[in-house]
């Protein structure tokens, strides 16, 4: 860790301890969702459409129901007898749970099968006869507008394309002025390719429904559980208080188990029917090919300067393929969700962009993926754009973006789209980054390698993120505005329990949250036990995704944390028999003025609370306190990326060297784990632009349905990162602290594909789509630049 | 068929389908959850336990074919309660976050140790590289395997 602003900051509770988490982790004792058992459990498994497009003739599952180990089979026309064969989604869409009139996507769900074990289910879904009528199958995104193009959605009285919204941002006609006076123009198409977030752990359920208490209980891979509790009493009907959810240990999430899947409502009503405990764990192709898949924006960025390399505006028109159903994960307000952060880091006069989704026959989703909502695309595309103005210009990029980030007084800074962003101080940043690089360094020898005949790249991406919805004012799910609620209960021997509404996926929040905690009540970590993942034991709260647990859910921990502080100063004032203006929070304690000796600490102030004492007003017996935050406005992490990548030729294959991260994300509960969020995002970013794309053939096949297409990086792709930090509180949130969960995924994909541009410069390559692969990459040094979302012939 | 082996010192013998993987009867069967499945076609190493003396994945290792062998889990990865230095190296560089790769990452890095107990970073990145962790960006875990690397050396 280098950097300003970071010396002397480890003070209090905060600091880089160990997590918490471990100690069961090391010892293989953690509980995913696959290690619970139930007494009398089923296990469910889900026959896929083969194909892209259909129409379903008929589904008989006669022969898998005579299999001796299956219990039930759930077919479309079941669910819709119950009148679930159609599910609402976060995207105020329609999603169908099974199959009844078509199929609109290669792995949609159209039966499902409960059977004694694992293998009997699978087994059974060799018995079930569907026969179908197939269909042209619409995979293009760019011909989903056309006349004769095949319509996906004819389930939807009344309509008649495949359009799904249009929706823009910003000042067209202001825009469109600064761009027809501007110097220089320059613009190009770019494909942020369809991608899969794959976490480790895939997507699964355990549900058992109790019909002698009405109860039903979920331990599911969820993000939401509480937004999750909502929806499903919403689709079936069951009252809100007799449903449980638990989110257990969960194997990574990076917003695909934020939506409600079909297989869990299968295993819900297959519990229902049968009276047992269901569970159902998707295989990893199933993960790849039916789950939140995230991306697939095809842009056209502009951006306009004057000839001397000042910014003036940019502006975008975005095809965003939203696949079969809106399925999509993000306040309701936002269809491209914050796309139009697009404006990045820069100080510019205008900014307009138009975002038209459509439906295509593939997967649902788009918002996963760590992308911020969509503020990966946003950054990717500015960040590339400003890359082709400097060589447009001559400009050597780090100077161009130098010349034009926003500078210090200018925060909080309203951008042309109307983000206000909250803090941040950019050229310190950037300037750490280049330092750390040795920017002019890495150019000569850049310079000499290609007077060698070497290809060496240097790339460079400064981001700005607007992360922790959000204002309930204008960021909703469903109508649940963003608020996270959080309970403190404080022991009578000063121990405390806190309840959060988010819960974690590998972030840490048993140890970040215990620190917060225990930094406002002078306590230690090891005093706070955070509680997670449960409704039955946890406030409500939107969940964990978009870098919003330590925004939001953070906040309200210490809120909770202040309340509980300030009734401990009115019960110590009580035993010193003192006025509580006559005591300060001092080091961890409360204590009289002037005689910093006498006082008393949390856990001496909680056991008086409990005891005979005469309790003051406003104290009614303990110290307990709770508190909902409803964020004032995002907060707004930024950074800056270096990426120093080697190609090779004549196989294409590109060498990422080294990769300089620098982050602000204000204050830093524990750096450990916020340099390991960062260290995930490089690889992400890495692994984006170099290997990972989700494409499909002309009939729809999905061709990265499993982990030898859809490639991840491994130990030997990734770089040891040379990580920086400075560090400028939020001046909004309570402990100055911004997100950081998706910093790196969103800003480091750009720093790579500049940097593997900059090093074919010489073959005169301007643009390339990601993924860079050996493959891809030795086409765009010929010239054959190729579709990355389509299959390549 | 019968099967019978040994689980991190402890004899189990169960009749099994031929068919069953030995990830599913350690899990289902046997009860150890520690070890865990992500992806069916051996890529991601999750499933990495050891049989006899080599690691192995075992979502593509028959049950049957643990037949007469030694396997060991991470459950069996501790010496009672004192933590293998490898495990003890992960708490401590923040080799984990989500915890799902971390048993099979622990266990090939054991493996890397007993057999090159001063290894390089390359050498480590190496040894892990037929496995997959999607949070960590592998740079702590590999800080991680040198960290025991070290303790175990004295260090």
């Amino acid at each position: 860790m280098t950097g300003p602003g970071v010396a002397g900051q480890e003070t209090g509770a905060y600091g880089a301890i160990p997590r918490k988490e471990d100690a069961r982790f090391v010892r293989g004792q953690g509980t995913f969702v696959d290690d619970i058992s139930l007494p009398g459990m089923l296990h469910g498994a889900i026959l896929r459409s083969p194909l892209a497009h259909a129409r379903i003739i008929s589904v008989d599952a006669s022969a898998a129901l005579a299999h001796p180990k299956v219990e039930a089979v759930l077919t479309g026309a079941d669910l819709a007898g119950r009148g679930l064969a159609w599910m609402p989604t976060l995207s105020a869409d329609v999603q169908a749970v099974l199959a009844t009139d078509k199929v609109r996507f290669q792995g949609q769900e159209v039966a499902f099968v409960v059977a004694q074990d694992r293998y009997a289910a699978r087994d059974a879904l060799e018995l079930i006869a569907v026969e179908y009528e197939p269909l042209p199958p619409l995979i293009d995104a760019r011909t989903a507008l056309a006349q004769d193009a095949p319509l996906v959605r004819d389930d939807v009285p009344g309509r008649a394309d495949n359009r799904v919204f249009d929706w823009n941002a910003g000042d067209k006609t202001a825009t469109d002025a600064v761009f027809a006076t501007a110097e220089v123009r320059v613009g190009c198409d770019m494909v942020y390719p369809r991608s899969h977030p794959a976490p480790l752990e895939t997507c699964g359920i355990v549900a058992a429904s109790d019909a002698v208490t009405g109860r039903l209980t979920v331990w599911s891979t969820s993000q939401a559980p509480h937004a999750h509790r909502t929806l499903y009493s919403v689709i079936t009907g069951l009252p809100e208080h007799k449903i449980r959810i638990v989110s257990p240990d969960i194997g990574g999430g990076f917003g695909s188990k934020v939506p409600v899947y079909p297989g869990y409502l299968c295993a819900i009503v297959a519990s229902m029917i049968t009276g047992r405990p269901v569970k159902w764990v998707e295989d990893r192709s199933e993960n790849l090919m039916s789950t939140a898949f995230a991306r697939d924006y095809h842009m056209h960025g502009e951006i306009a300067a004057t000839a001397d390399g000042r910014i003036l505006g940019v502006r975008a028109r975005v095809l965003a393929d939203h696949g079969a159903f809106n399925a999509t994960a993000q306040p309701a307000k936002y269809p491209a969700g914050f796309f139009h952060i697009f404006t990045g880091s820069y100080d510019l006069q205008a900014a307009f962009c138009e975002v038209t989704g459509v439906y295509t026959n593939k997967a649902p989703g788009g918002v996963a993926y760590s992308c911020s909502f969509r503020v990966t695309e946003a950054v990717y595309l500015v960040e590339r754009l400003v890359d082709l103005l400097a060589r447009e210009l001559g400009m050597d990029p780090a100077q161009l973006r130098m010349r034009n980030l926003l500078r210090p007084e200018q925060f909080p800074y309203t951008c042309p789209t109307g983000w206000q962003y909250d803090s941040g101080d950019y050229p310190r940043a950037f300037a750490l980054a280049l330092d750390l690089a040795g920017y002019q360094g890495l150019r000569r020898e850049q310079a000499e390698r290609r007077a060698r005949g070497e290809y060496m790249g240097i790339g460079i991406s400064f981001f700005t993120e607007g992360v922790g919805a959000g204002p309930r004012a204008h960021m909703d799910i469903l109508g649940l505005g963003m608020a996270d609620g959080a309970d403190l209960r404080v022991h009578p021997t000063g121990k405390v329990v806190l309840a959060i509404s988010v819960q974690t996926q590998g972030q840490g929040h048993e140890t970040t949250f215990a620190q917060l905690v225990a930094h406002e009540l002078g306590l230690t970590p090891d005093d706070v036990e955070v509680v997670h993942g449960d409704t039955d034991r946890t406030p409500f709260g939107l969940g964990t995704y978009g870098s919003r647990s330590t925004p939001v859910s953070g906040a309200a921990a210490v809120l909770a944390a202040r309340k509980v502080r300030d009734r401990a100063r009115l019960v110590a004032a009580a035993t010193l028999e003192l006025s509580p203006d006559d005591l300060e929070w001092l080091d961890g304690k409360w204590r009289v003025r002037g005689d910093p000796d006498r006082g008393a600490g949390i856990a001496e102030i909680a056991m008086a609370a409990h005891s005979s004492l005469e309790l003051p007003d406003g104290v009614e017996g303990h110290l307990d306190a709770s508190a909902v935050y409803n964020p004032p406005n995002l907060t707004f992490p930024f950074g800056a990326y270096i990426c120093v990548t080697d190609v090779d030729p004549a196989t294409g294959e590109v060498t990422v060297r080294r990769f300089i991260a620098v982050d602000d994300c204000g204050v830093r509960i524990n750096p450990m784990i916020v340099e390991g969020q960062v260290h995930r995002g490089l690889a992400d970013g890495i692994g984006m632009a170099l290997m990972q794309a989700i494409a499909f053939d002309e009939n729809g096949n999905c061709l990265g349905g499993s982990f030898m297409d859809y490639l991840l990086p491994t130990a030997l792709e990734c770089p040891s990162p040379e990580l920086g930090a400075t560090v400028t509180p939020s001046p909004h949130h309570p402990v100055g602290a911004k997100g950081i969960g998706e910093s790196a995924t969103v800003g480091s994909p750009p720093a790579v594909v500049n940097s593997v541009v900059d090093a074919l410069a010489p073959f005169g390559v301007r643009h390339a789509d990601m993924p860079l692969t050996p493959a891809n990459v030795w086409r765009a040094i010929q010239g054959r630049p190729v579709r990355p979302d389509l299959a390549v012939s | 068929m019968k099967v019978t082996l040994t689980v991190n010192g402890t004899e189990y013998a169960r009749d099994v389908e031929p068919r069953l993987l030995l990830i599913h009867l350690l899990r289902d069967e046997l009860g150890l959850t520690g070890s865990h499945w992500g992806c069916d076609t051996s890529n991601c190493g999750a499933c990495v336990v050891w049989l006899d003396d080599t690691p192995v994945k075992s979502c593509t290792v028959l049950a049957v074919m643990a037949d007469g062998h030694r396997v060991l889990t991470v459950e069996g990865l501790a010496n009672g309660a004192s933590l293998d230095p490898v495990q003890q190296g992960f708490a401590h560089c923040h080799g984990l976050q989500c915890g799902f790769c971390t048993p099979g990452m622990m266990l090939t890095a054991r493996w890397l140790l007993n057999n090159n107990p001063h290894p390089s970073s390359y050498q480590v990145r190496e040894a892990i590289s037929g496995q997959v962790c999607r949070c960590t960006g592998y740079e702590n875990i590999v800080k991680a395997v040198l960290w025991a690397a070290e303790y175990e050396a004295g260090g």
